[in-house]
């Protein structure tokens, strides 16, 4: 497959690691933003392959992991009412709210549905006008233009059975409260490429300054990945601290300006909690006003809700790349990735998950 | 969530208003909206993010960046020893 054999190349990859272990001095610490970077890295063993001076953290880029559990008790209380058909991506299924998840609420008669895409839950809308179609609209920036854009295609159909769940979180503002906590060794940041595809990478520049610390797009296949690294080696090693961009046959500096529009008509910025973190000031995007109709936290009732995390769950530690899963006591014993006692041992991109998928 | 792959336009076409188009990944064909790279051909790859064109690939960045990758060993090789 073309944009993908050759970026898993074994022996490119191996070059770039020879690359990295000849430029690499002392250790150095790197958080990769995105769960998807995680599980790619730990799935290929890129973090077993590096010299033992690189030290990579996983951060909080898995929306299913960070979506707060006040959501996800709404989504349940959504979920469960009858003449609903709730749609969410696949990996939200799983994911344990206060007792239980969606996937209990289908097994008890609710009518619970996997889409691949947020149009076919706008399509479900259309097909099923005597039921209110709800969709579960998380994401970072990524998902953001496909999440908003199915709201306008409701609004253009004139549906009025059609609603989103937002739980939407942004990359900068985390990054931010990563840096800025007195606890964090991050020294240089692999972003999250596909998030800097819709974005670009122009609100970045001001961290560079604030935090003094480098950071290079980075994409998702192997070789992308060790280029990041190496790219953000050379970086740390020669004492620049700038923006490079491992990732440009898919990433331009200023984004998708048609995304960016789209997102900024149905969305505004808002404070948002992020599951195991806490409150980000202004972290997350919300419907406008003007999109309240759409807004399926008003259109139902869902008020009352009293939430319960796992006591023994430090999913939010691990999210701010502060401990790794195998500091948990739990992990691989009360949390497996069939019972699991936090998202981020669900998710396809939490860094649990990698970690007890593939052995580490 | 974020996962994105690429994938072949093979053919555009207008649908409830939206620009859609019919994606080669590998073999396995789906739809896509191409609202947000209006810009993007038949023939072209973009990445796919749940059902939408999020990128139009540069085959030109691709190719240079490969081909810097690829020099990173041949120099050594050409010299016959490790740079430091």
């Amino acid at each position: 497959m073309k944009y993908v054999t050759e970026y898993r190349d074994a022996a490119l990859v191996k070059n770039v690691i020879e690359e990295i272990r000849r430029t690499v001095t002392r250790p150095w610490t790197l958080m990769e933003i995105c769960g998807g970077q995680t599980h790619a890295i730990v799935r290929h063993g890129i973090d077993q392959l590096l010299p033992p001076e690189i030290e990579l953290v996983h951060g909080p880029g898995c929306p299913v992991c960070v979506t707060p559990l006040e959501l996800i008790d709404k989504a349940l209380a959504i979920a469960s009412q009858p003449n609903v058909i709730f749609c969410s991506y696949g990996d939200m299924l799983r994911v344990p709210g206060s007792g239980r998840d969606l996937f209990s609420v289908k097994a008890q008669g609710g009518d619970v549905r996997v889409v691949y895409s947020p149009l076919d839950a706008v399509a479900l809308a259309e097909k099923n006008p005597d039921k209110q179609v709800v969709f579960f609209a998380i994401g970072f920036e990524t998902t953001a233009p496909p999440n908003v854009m199915s709201v306008l295609q409701a609004q253009r159909l004139g549906l009025k059975n059609y609603s989103v769940l937002v739980s939407h979180v942004r990359v900068p503002p985390a990054m931010k409260a990563i840096l800025g906590s007195p606890h964090n060794r991050v020294q240089g940041f692999l972003l999250a490429g596909h998030v800097n595809a819709v974005m670009g990478y122009h609100e970045y520049p001001p961290f560079l300054e604030e935090f003094q610390i480098p950071m290079v797009v980075t994409g998702f296949e192997p070789l992308d990945i060790v280029q990041g690294i190496l790219m953000t080696v050379q970086l740390l090693e020669a004492g620049k601290i700038e923006i490079g961009n491992a990732y440009s046959r898919a990433v331009t500096f200023e984004g998708l300006k048609p995304a960016q529009d789209t997102i900024h008509k149905v969305f505004m910025e808002c404070d948002r909690t992020w599951r195991g973190i806490g409150e980000i000031p202004m972290s997350g995007w919300c419907l406008r006003p003007e999109f309240d109709e759409f807004n399926a936290e008003k259109r139902f009732n869902v008020g009352d809700i009293h939430t319960k995390e796992s006591p023994l769950c430090i999913a939010g530690q691990i999210l701010q790349g502060l401990k790794k899963p195998h500091d948990c006591p739990a992990f691989g014993k009360e949390c497996t990735t069939e019972n699991p006692l936090g998202a981020t041992m669900v998710s396809s991109e939490g860094a649990c998950a990698a970690y007890y998928k593939y052995g580490r | 969530m974020c996962l994105g792959v690429p994938g072949k336009i093979v053919e555009t076409y207008k649908k409830d208003g939206l620009h859609m188009a019919k994606v080669d990944f590998g073999g396995i064909f789906r739809e896509a909206c191409l609202d947000y790279v209006p810009e993007a051909k038949v023939g072209e790859y973009c990445i796919i993010h749940v059902g939408f064109a999020i990128s139009l690939l540069s085959e030109t960045e691709a190719l240079e960046t490969l081909e810097l990758l690829r020099q990173i060993g041949a120099i050594e090789e050409e010299l016959g020893t490790e740079l430091t």
